[in-house]
């Protein structure tokens, strides 16, 4: 399967199932898109405005990388994948909901402002503790361990995520294993304190931020209605700073209100951040800031401008790193990883205040989603058995889709919350990601260019 | 090659051989939580 387009400029050729990216010329790219169905005499004919030695030449370089399996190559995968998620599992990642309570009353949360449709409640160390060592129990001889504070906003329950990182900490020699521990916060509660001791412990930060003031403050604002901006972007500017501009993410999210979001990432980008991430936002079609249908042309476009802008920012030195335009060419995720899915319900497990296992943050107080818990493991396997046949071939919209070795068949989530089974996939986004998709791919064609 | 230009090596057939491991970090632990992005993932095994 072959997969071509034009952006910013530059024509490129995705060869869907050996993942080979070629940056092409015109003529290339008109010969590739009739190679499958014509002889040479026939695309001689039909691309008449070509001399048909450019074209002899043309199709001499398209065999040659057929025959080296990097174009028209078919996808002989399914039976791989499928027995592979039929393996035994295990768990190695984490989302502990250490707060479902929030110092903020942001707009879109899909935790109904940190509540998740439960009551607010705060972890006790002890049922943190016992998260820990389910996951040392279940993770058989994975080394890596991820662990995710996650809320409601984590620091409203700071002690009891430094008291579960030092007790991870103390496990880690005698377990063989090493924790990994991201924190997730919207900065309010953010001091000195923290930030060293985040940077001591935590491996990933994700610091919540919408972009421009106004577009952050309407739909993050405080508890009495004040927004959130000013309490925080300085604060994220010296935790980014500190961590020396790594292993950290400023995350935001945008909604049918800020369809340009491309200025919410220059915003960041203006105001120091190297490496961002901002997300549409996921809602039922009846909320007012829900992204539509009709919004999708606009958000295209916001995509490519904000791409093309990336390749100036960085050929002026002054590149940032957008988390959705990252893709990795050369030492990516194998074809196991791209095709199985992102691991909710299987490998990745959310837990509640109050010890309950879900299959992933996303699906938390959704009663028949509730796994167990963790005094007594995972005990509804039935819905553990329906994630770990979630992979791209069981997906219908997903067969025919380039991007599928990319999105690895999209959120359990999103398609649950769309069309109430995990087995479908959330149109709006899928959209969104397969220009996302190739706006990465364009990113590199022109930093190759420029020898990088 | 004079008309086309191959920004990969490696094909994802290729990845078959040693891939699998499991080493490699859950996609919604980096800055998504509300997407699904496997692609831009790094291999354990090549770090």
């Amino acid at each position: 399967m072959i997969h071509q387009f034009i952006n910013n400029g530059y024509y490129i050729v995705l060869d869907v199932c050996s993942g080979s990216v070629h940056v092409v010329d015109q003529l290339v790219y008109d010969v590739i898109a009739l190679y499958e169905q014509f002889d040479a005499e026939e695309i001689k004919q039909k691309l008449s405005q070509y001399p048909p030695a450019e074209i002899d030449e043309a199709l001499a370089e398209i065999r040659e990388l057929k025959e080296q399996g990097k174009l028209f190559t078919q996808d002989v995968y399914r039976d791989a994948i499928v027995d592979f998620k039929k393996r035994k599992t295990v768990v190695k990642a984490l989302c502990l909901h250490i707060a479902h309570d929030c110092n903020l009353a942001c707009k879109y949360c899909f935790a109904g402002e940190g509540e998740y449709h439960g009551d607010r409640s705060l972890m006790s160390y002890e049922v943190g503790k016992k998260a820990l060592d389910f996951l040392i129990e279940n993770s058989g001889s994975r080394v890596n361990l991820e662990v995710d504070f996650f809320g409601g906003e984590p620091l409203m329950n700071f002690r009891v995520v430094r008291e579960l990182v030092a007790y991870g900490r103390s496990r880690e020699r005698e377990c063989n294993k090493k924790f990994r521990f991201t924190l997730t916060t919207n900065g309010v509660l953010l001091d000195d304190e923290v930030m060293e001791f985040a940077n001591r412990e935590m491996s990933n930060v994700v610091l919540s931020i919408d972009g421009r003031r106004e577009v952050h403050d309407r739909m993050r604002p405080t508890r009495n209605g004040k927004g959130s901006y000013d309490l925080i972007i300085d604060k994220f500017k010296k935790m980014a700073e500190s961590r020396h501009q790594t292993n950290y993410y400023v995350r935001g999210t945008f909604t049918h209100y800020n369809l340009d979001f491309s200025k919410d990432v220059l915003h960041l980008a203006d105001e120091g951040f190297e490496q961002i991430s901002m997300e549409p936002v996921v809602a039922q079609p009846s909320e007012p800031y829900a992204i539509r249908e009709e919004d999708l042309p606009e958000l295209l476009k916001e995509y490519d401008k904000l791409a093309k802008e990336m390749v100036e920012r960085k050929k002026a030195g002054k590149g940032f790193q957008f988390f959705h335009f990252m893709i990795d060419l050369t030492g990516g995720p194998c074809l196991y990883k791209r095709l199985s899915g992102c691991g909710s319900g299987t490998e990745y497990l959310a837990v509640t205040p109050w010890g309950d296992l879900y299959p992933c943050h996303q699906f938390v107080g959704m009663e028949q989603f509730k796994l167990g818990n963790v005094d007594t493991g995972v005990t509804n396997t039935e819905v553990v058995d329906e994630f770990k046949l979630c992979n791209v071939y069981a997906k219908e919209k997903c067969k025919d889709c380039f991007a599928r070795f990319y999105c690895s068949g999209g959120c359990a989530a999103n398609s649950y919350n769309f069309h109430g089974n995990l087995l479908e996939a959330y149109d709006v986004g899928c959209e969104l990601e397969r220009k996302r998709v190739e706006c990465a791919l364009m990113l590199k064609a022109a930093l190759y260019e420029e020898g990088e | 090659m004079k008309h086309i230009k191959t920004l990969t090596d490696k094909t994802l057939k290729n990845t078959m051989e040693k891939g699998g491991c499991g080493e490699c970090q859950t996609s919604c632990q980096s800055a998504c939580k509300t997407s699904c992005t496997v692609g831009n993932q790094t291999c354990e095994q090549n770090k």
